[in-house]
């Protein structure tokens, strides 16, 4: 039998989110919400030490949090009634006892991660206030996670709250004009979370891989309160498939393994079947031509192939062509050239690869360099081969191991926009 | 995993307020983002064991021994420690009076690193 205390913790864990999503639909800001959240976690070891552990633990808690909120409003409108009736003699009353029966908690989970998430906000403090309110992590975890202090943290998220409250964002479900831009501002965090996860390697904090699972997490909840968002789907599905590689992707003595050296028999099937899933429920759904929906389509064409060589290629460089029309950019056209020069040979996705040399983001980079080696390699051209591979490795901008990392991912053709963001390239 | 019960393996389904109280708890996994699968099972009768020895094969139909025995259903659940899983598990129970639930932890491949 637990005791009180470990009970409240595990519970604790699993409930906070809610219970913060609740109160601030109640109260309004997420400030207050906060504060009332920890109340009730002040109040509840007190209570179960003298009482006994409630049976249902998360409903007592569920409780206490709204008689704590109530009576908070009550205060609130006993002092706005007097200002009131001093203003034009009618006073104002709330109810704070109307049922939550007919608000549905994944209505608050959403509203609360919509003002985590507010465009107003950096994606720095979307992020930090989204892992700390809807995933539960706190000041330390993320902290750990995302390389920085406690303290930095602790102050990135003080900022966020305060920049909440002067531009006086309250709890709200916005019109559906305006939900699918502030969606595309949520799966933006959840998708920049993803990859900071997945851009952790073996010697680092668990936590850091951990990010993946929490914005996994997110997405799947995302799915759930907010259905008629087939992005969601398609982010779910997208982040489902890279994360089924997660195991495959390290050598034991942490190097990154490419895309198609990995053992397959180690990709995370059920994973991989939910990710499917996904993208077969969006093509029921009428489909859709987002980035994350073409990203999950690339991914789906790996995920399929039960080796290597059954890679349909083909399609992958259909899908970063439909890609580079709508969010055009330098390494997407290079994750096109190794798909071209996979699909219809070396000689085609060179000359995709070659124009990019003029771009100054990419001219000395050693991910086109790698590119440009390995299909001039293939075109029997040795000589310029041994060049390229040369150039790439005398790139002095990264560390080794970091360089072949994301050079890898370049050549797996998948991680495209995010392999340059978190390259800082 | 739960374990089965008289009215499970007679075949009886859900009434449907167990249902409503069934679908309500699977709502709330999947909303927490934990719920990776689920399933119910028919009742044995329906099934078949095959038991492996001596390097013969032996196929016996269903139904067998006792219910109480007997797997019902399973959940997967993607949690972040035993204990979190023995809550949900105990959310199950309360929510289906399911007699008896085991928590399992799926070996993943990190498992034999």
């Amino acid at each position: 039998m637990s005791s009180p205390v470990e009970t409240l913790e595990v519970v604790w864990r699993l409930e906070a989110p809610r219970i913060t999503a609740r109160l601030a639909r109640l109260v309004g800001d997420l400030g207050t919400a906060e504060e009332l959240t920890q109340d009730t976690f002040v109040a509840a070891p007190q209570r179960w030490e003298s009482d006994g552990t409630p049976n249902n633990p998360a409903a007592w808690l569920a409780t206490t949090a709204r008689f704590l909120a109530v009576d908070l409003i009550r205060r609130r409108d006993v002092q706005r009634a007097k200002y009131q009736t001093i203003a034009n003699g009618i006073p104002v009353t709330l109810d704070p006892d109307e049922g939550d029966s007919d608000h549905p908690i994944g209505d608050d989970l959403l509203g609360l991660i919509f003002m985590a998430c507010h465009p107003i906000l950096s994606p720095d403090a979307r992020s930090a206030l989204t892992l700390k309110y809807l995933c539960g992590l706190n000041n330390e975890e993320i902290a750990r996670a995302f390389l920085t202090s406690k303290a930095t943290i602790a102050q990135r998220i003080v900022r966020a709250k305060r920049s909440l409250a002067a531009a006086n964002i309250r709890f709200e479900l916005p019109e559906p004009a305006e939900r699918n831009t502030r969606l595309a501002s949520v799966l933006e965090v959840i998708y920049l979370v993803f990859n900071e996860g997945y851009s952790a390697t073996a010697g680092d904090d668990w936590i850091r891989t951990d990010l993946c699972q929490e914005a996994i997490r997110l997405g799947r909840m995302l799915v759930v309160i907010a259905p008629e968002h087939t992005e969601a789907i398609a982010l779910l599905a997208l982040m489902e498939l890279q994360a089924s590689r997660l195991r495959a992707r390290i050598s034991p003595a942490g190097d990154p393994i490419l895309l198609m050296d990995q053992d397959r028999s180690r990709w995370d099937r059920l994973l991989i079947q939910r990710g499917l899933n996904g993208l077969g429920q969006l093509a029921k759904r009428g489909g859709s031509s987002g980035s994350y929906a073409l990203q999950a389509a690339i991914a789906a064409c790996h995920a399929r192939a039960a080796k290597p060589a059954d890679t349909d290629w083909t399609e992958i460089a259909a899908l970063y062509d439909a890609l580079a029309q709508i969010t055009p950019s330098p390494v997407i056209e290079l994750n096109r050239a190794v798909a071209v020069g996979f699909a219809f040979g070396p000689a085609e996705g060179l000359d995709v690869a070659e124009p990019l040399r003029s771009l100054p983001v990419l001219k000395d980079h050693h991910l086109l360099a790698a590119v440009l080696g390995d299909l001039l390699c293939k075109n029997n051209d040795h000589d310029k081969a041994r060049q390229e591979f040369l150039r790439a490795a005398a790139d002095p901008q990264h560390p080794r191991t970091h360089r072949d990392a994301r050079a890898s991912r370049v050549m797996l053709g998948t991680r495209s926009a995010s392999a340059v963001r978190s390259g800082g390239a | 995993m739960h374990y089965s019960t008289e009215n499970n393996e007679a075949g009886i389904m859900p009434t449907p307020a167990e249902m409503e109280a069934i679908g309500q708890l699977m709502g709330e996994y999947a909303s927490s983002g934990v719920l990776l699968s689920g399933e119910g099972v028919h009742p044995s009768s329906k099934g078949a064991r095959i038991e492996f020895s001596g390097g013969d094969t032996r196929v016996i139909d269903g139904p067998f021994a006792e219910a109480k025995e007997l797997i019902a259903g399973f959940a997967i659940l993607e949690v972040k420690s035993r204990e979190e899983a023995v809550e949900m598990a105990k959310r199950f129970a309360a929510a289906t009076g399911a007699p008896r639930i085991d928590v399992r932890q799926v070996v993943e491949f990190s498992d034999f690193e």
